[in-house]
């Protein structure tokens, strides 16, 4: 073994117990990302779109959302919305224990996914933004309403613009999940800690967490770069 | 009183416009274009050529006056713009396709999305109005892959295709290289022939000359003189537009 001859104790690999808490862990992690990425990205579509809303109520909302999500760390964020608003929304039982309403999982998606949204808007209104007003105009005289000229014209084009920066955002969201070790979502760092706790193989549990947020980092990067390419338009450089 | 062929299809009556910064681009213009015929309107840069065509489809604002198309007051706040720019085709000096829809695509999304037509229908349309722009073969071109003569037929069989009954072309070939000019003016000379009411603002004066019914000079704002073609570039009336011809002709 490994352990015997080197020193080195990489239980998950050997102790079953080690090995399906961390393989929950993992999955804990990756369905946080799965779901923060969908729910980032449609609120960053529908946010963009109503920020080139004509109702001024309407786009004031957005921008102190953006502002709001933007300029506080998503630590404080977190701890803000599981201890301050979640600590409102209890349900006492019978036996008198107050039961949560929203889970930590839940709390963690809804302000990882908020988070990450506020850069997406930007970077989508930026996107729409480069997309030339003629364009636009050309759809209008085509008898496009705002809307169908946003799902079949601005949108598909923003969307190419945008990629690369989207790209950053969204690597940067996968790796901002792990705060929600904060509120102990049994996600890959807490369970990790657990085990580095019980087993105390801290420099080895580490160097998993790291190799593991490299690979699942790249293969996000690898798919963002096949979907770019594969959206590419032939002859067709945006100025 | 219901639009009837006999009156004007598209009918301005002192139309005006001040953009933003107070700068008055259009002084009162009063013009008909009756069904079929063909209008060219030259002039000066910022003499507010292009501004009138874009009133027309109510992509500006008009601040007074009245622009009645098929007997629709376009100066309306209740106007129903998506009714009026299906009447209504324009095309661009800058061309405007959709760079993310093939040539074929671009022709055939406006009938699909807006008019909710048959695809297949759709298609066999688009087919035709493609080979009447003479661009057989670049169906799956995207617009970056043609030139801009090619990119500016397929925008007028885009147009087109949404069977409009009058069209605008706003200097649509200002953009273009010399030598991709001509299959661009044969094009729109043809739909002319086929009867197309067209309002064009151009700087190309031969074409003009060949293909109008009536030339308009406008300057500053305002509609110097019209009149048919041989008359208005033989013997203008006009001070302002002799000089003007004597410096491009």
């Amino acid at each position: 073994m490994l352990h015997e001859t080197s020193g080195i104790k990489l239980t998950i690999f050997y102790d079953a117990f080690d090995r399906a808490r961390f393989f929950n862990g993992f999955l804990t992690s990756v369905r946080l990302m799965a779901v923060c990425l969908v729910a980032s990205v449609v609120i960053g579509v529908v946010g963009a779109w109503i920020q080139g809303s004509r109702l001024r109520v309407l786009r004031l909302i957005t921008q102190g959302y953006i502002q709001f999500f933007r300029n506080t760390p998503p630590l404080v964020q977190l701890y803000f919305f599981y201890f301050a608003l979640g600590s409102y929304l209890k349900l006492t039982t019978g036996n008198g224990i107050a039961v949560p309403i929203v889970s930590n999982f839940t709390w963690a998606a809804i302000c990882l996914s908020f988070y990450a949204g506020a850069f997406n808007v930007e970077i989508f209104r930026a996107g729409i933004e480069a997309v030339p007003r003629e364009t636009l105009e050309a759809a209008e005289s085509l008898g496009y309403s705002r809307l169908k000229a946003y799902a079949y014209v601005i949108l598909p084009l923003a969307f190419r613009i945008s990629l690369p920066a989207l790209n950053n955002n969204l690597v940067n969201l996968i790796k901002t999940t792990t705060i929600a070790y904060a509120i102990a979502v049994p996600e890959m760092l807490y369970v990790a800690n657990q085990i580095w706790s019980d087993e105390s193989n801290v420099p080895e549990m580490m160097n998993v967490l790291l190799i593991t947020y490299v690979s699942l980092v790249g293969i996000l990067v690898w798919v963002m770069g096949r979907w770019e390419r594969g959206l590419r338009i032939p002859g067709y450089s945006p100025a | 009183m219901p639009w009837t062929p006999d009156q004007p299809l598209v009918r301005l009556a002192d139309v005006h416009k001040t953009f933003g910064g107070g700068v008055e681009v259009l002084k009162g213009i009063t013009m008909d274009v009756m069904k079929g015929e063909v209008i060219c309107i030259i002039g000066p840069s910022g003499s507010g050529k292009s501004t009138l065509l874009r009133c027309v489809n109510a992509l500006v604002p008009i601040d007074r006056g009245s622009i009645l198309v098929e007997g629709q007051e376009v100066n309306d706040p209740k106007l129903d713009k998506l009714a009026l720019r299906r009447k209504v085709g324009m095309v661009f000096q800058q061309y405007n396709l959709f760079p993310h829809k093939t040539a074929l695509e671009n022709v055939m999304m406006a009938p699909v999305h807006v008019l909710k037509r048959d695809k297949k229908e759709v298609e066999r349309q688009a087919l035709a109005l493609i080979a009447k722009v003479r661009l057989t073969g670049k169906e799956e071109s995207y617009p970056g892959e043609l030139s801009g003569g090619q990119q500016q037929r397929i925008a007028i069989a885009r147009s087109l295709a949404m069977n409009p009954d009058v069209m605008l072309f706003d200097e649509v070939t200002a953009a273009l290289d010399p030598e991709t000019v001509k299959g661009v003016l044969v094009t729109i000379r043809e739909l002319a022939e086929d009867g197309m009411t067209c309002m064009i603002v151009t700087h190309e004066m031969g074409f003009a000359r060949e293909v109008a019914n009536r030339v308009y000079f406008t300057d500053g704002g305002v509609l110097v003189e019209h009149g048919p073609p041989k008359e208005f570039f033989a013997s203008p009336r006009d001070p302002r537009t002799r000089q003007f011809l004597d410096q491009i002709l």
